[in-house]
């Protein structure tokens, strides 16, 4: 198996027929991804050839779904157009939407989060890089070349992070990896992946990547402490990062004494998690784990 | 994107909430000029973007015009907290019978905003709410509904308000929702000897990210800002001055947090962080490494990049390209993984500069990055 997405998946693009959309809907469909269409108002009913595959294009989500039986939506819209993008794949109520585009006001995402929970639409993002499950299917930007299929969980709030640590445990391998963003107002949380992996029986390990800013990573260790019983290893980055300054990623900055990453390690640590200096170090410490539970990861 | 105080006061006046008569100044002698035509006696309060401006002697009452030159004089060029005072906010003093705090913020972990209102204004708001929580009160907000009337009853009510404030209530959710503002705070919020509701001091922060439908947002006006900090936003990079010696490179945010603590790990202290972003040109790289390389206090860079977007050949025709114009005369440690790895790797080496230095892995990279600045 795999979290939130898996060969099964039917995936479409909103966005697809744009640069950004194009190039990764072309790197999506090498990687395995089942992309059964695109949506584009203006361009429905054509149909675009990508290396040999034909994909037609909708004039909406819905009618996608209806077509296809679509339930993955990954969405390159431009940050002006991504809150009524998101709105329509909930109003469709799709499974799953996926949100790539980085850069969207935090009153649209507070708005479109709110619209899709309660539309029962799992959102992934925004500004992340999505998720992918090696072998299976990809949703999103996650390089798919630098691992492979096995059997460790990874969630992280940062893109290039996520593909260090698995070009790191490129050897080992991992069910899924996913990205769920580094803006303050996210869908999916650690605390979200960290239970679908508790759940999921192909998963036997987790990697939980965190960093700097408000206080997700301290909740996610009270939620590891009270109901993960799968080894987590944490790494957090952002330990030289001034105060008040935002360090990349929108939601990105320590806050007077709040959001620190020795806070972050500190909890983690508290609730039994092995937290690395470096994502090296860290990667080192999964072998280790890994190695002293034999039987694991067969 | 913070604000001064003066700006908030813009924003708050400008969606009909009271504020105090007030001029901003950058001379001791504007500051007596402005005194006069507020009527003499006036507050004078530093224009920084940082808490602590009373405690820091920043915030301070002048009698008359001569002493608000006086004044003016001395907290102009004053540093708090290691922001210098530019400019300083001549105000006309208010009769106040009552303080309060309100304010509206993001709630994170929740993905909604928050009213946050007490009785008890014109302290850390902070320390009050470490010390009795329950003199603090926080009212979730539903997005979909907004403040309406009876909204701001429940947040005025919640909070020990007097019912009169229940208008400025909803004015600062405007200020907030249609300025896109994540932080919108009014402390302390008062009531005058006369009954009116005025605030005496606000704070907010703007959404940086909505700048596309906020066309009347000026480019920062920041002179604190450090020049190498401005020519990056000019260039379009995410860049923040660090003060150390080794300048850092990468991309994606997360990855360049982590090469600075990788960096101060092994006893050298980062000069920078520098984000080329996802899918980054040559172009943005030899921006970026002119850029870093023109911080005097630079003794050696980093460049470490995992190509996931970003091709790693084009990182190094990017080095290649800058070096054609910028003479390096400091060390370059440069540690390429990922998309296309293996072509840039071998554009450095056959750029064979016996500045730039190849390493295989990131810790490496940093070690041999930092024995190079020590």
């Amino acid at each position: 198996m795999a979290i939130f997405l898996t060969k099964d998946s039917k995936v479409i693009v909103q966005g697809m027929t744009g640069a950004e959309g194009m190039k990764h809907t072309r790197r999506m469909l090498a990687a395995g991804a089942d992309i059964v269409g695109g949506v584009n108002p203006r361009k429905a009913g054509t149909r675009v050839d990508i290396d040999g595959r034909t994909v037609p294009v909708f004039g909406s989500v819905r009618e996608a779904m209806d077509t296809t039986g679509a339930d993955v939506s990954v969405l390159f819209v431009p940050p002006p157009h991504a809150k009524a993008a998101v709105t329509e794949a909930a109003d469709a109520r799709i499974p799953l939407a996926v949100v790539i585009t980085e850069g969207i006001p935090v009153h649209d995402a507070v708005a479109f989060q709110a619209y899709a929970r309660a539309r029962a639409t799992r959102v992934i993002g925004p500004n992340c890089p999505g998720l992918i499950s090696p072998g299976q299917s990809n949703a999103g930007i996650i390089p798919a070349d630098i691992t492979k299929p096995g059997r460790i969980g990874l969630v992280s709030k940062s893109g290039t992070l996520t593909y260090q640590l698995m070009y790191e445990l490129r050897d080992v391998g991992f069910s899924t990896c996913v990205g769920i963003g580094g803006d303050p107002v996210i869908g999916t949380t650690h605390i979200d992946a960290l239970a679908a992996f508790e759940a999921d029986p192909d998963t036997d390990l987790i990697v939980m990547i965190g960093e700097i800013g408000g206080d997700a990573e301290e909740r996610a260790a009270r939620y590891i402490a009270d109901r993960v019983t799968k080894p987590v290893v944490g790494y957090i980055a952002g330990f030289t990062a001034p105060e008040g300054r935002t360090m990349g990623h929108v939601g990105a900055i320590v806050s007077g004494s709040s959001g620190t990453a020795a806070a972050k390690k500190a909890a983690l640590e508290a609730a039994g998690v092995s937290v690395g200096a470096t994502p090296t170090e860290t990667a080192g410490l999964v072998l280790a784990l890994l190695a002293e539970t034999p039987g694991n990861l067969a | 994107m913070d604000l001064y105080e003066h700006q908030a006061r813009e924003l708050l006046h400008h969606n009909g909430v009271l504020v105090p008569r007030a001029e901003v100044v950058d001379t001791a002698e504007a500051a007596r000029a402005a005194a006069e035509r507020l009527g003499g006696r006036v507050v004078i309060k530093a224009q920084v973007k940082t808490g602590g401006r009373g405690k820091a002697g920043g915030v301070k009452l002048a009698d008359d015009p001569a002493a608000a030159e006086l004044t003016a004089r001395r907290i102009l060029g004053m540093g708090i907290k290691g922001h210098t005072v530019h400019r300083v906010m001549v105000a006309e003093p208010v009769e106040v019978a009552r303080e309060m705090y309100l304010g509206f913020t993001l709630d994170r972990a929740a993905g909604r905003f928050l009213a946050i209102a007490s009785a008890e204004g014109g302290m850390e708001i902070e320390e009050v709410a470490a010390r009795r929580p329950e003199a603090v009160a926080r009212i979730a907000v539903d997005p979909a509904g907004g403040v309406t009337e009876a909204k701001a009853a429940e947040i005025a009510a919640a909070g020990g308000l007097p019912r009169e404030t229940t208008e400025t209530i909803r004015r600062l959710w405007t200020v907030l929702t249609a300025h896109d503002a994540l932080l919108v705070e009014v402390n302390p919020l008062v009531v005058t000897r006369d009954g009116a509701i005025v605030a005496l001091d606000g704070k907010v922060t703007l959404d940086g990210n909505a700048r596309f439908r906020q066309p009347s947002w000026d480019a920062a006006d920041d002179r604190a800002r450090d020049p190498l900090e401005a020519r990056a936003a000019a260039a379009g990079l995410g860049y923040v001055k660090l003060g150390g010696q080794v300048g850092v490179i990468g991309n994606g945010a997360g990855l360049v947090m982590s090469t600075l603590d990788v960096v101060a790990g092994c006893g050298a202290r980062p000069a920078d962080f520098l984000d080329i972003g996802g899918g980054a040109s040559a172009q943005v790289m030899a921006d970026g490494l002119s850029l870093v390389l023109d911080d005097p206090d630079v003794r050696s860079v980093l460049v470490n990049v995992f190509g996931g977007i970003t091709a790693c050949d084009a990182v190094a025709d990017g080095i290649v390209r800058a070096l054609d114009t910028v003479t390096l005369t400091k060390p370059l440690v440069v540690r390429l993984d990922g998309n296309n790895a293996a072509r840039g790797r071998a554009i450095l080496g056959q750029l064979a500069h016996p500045l730039v230095h190849q390493a295989d892995t990131m810790d490496g990279a940093a070690a041999r990055a930092a024995e190079l600045a020590a």
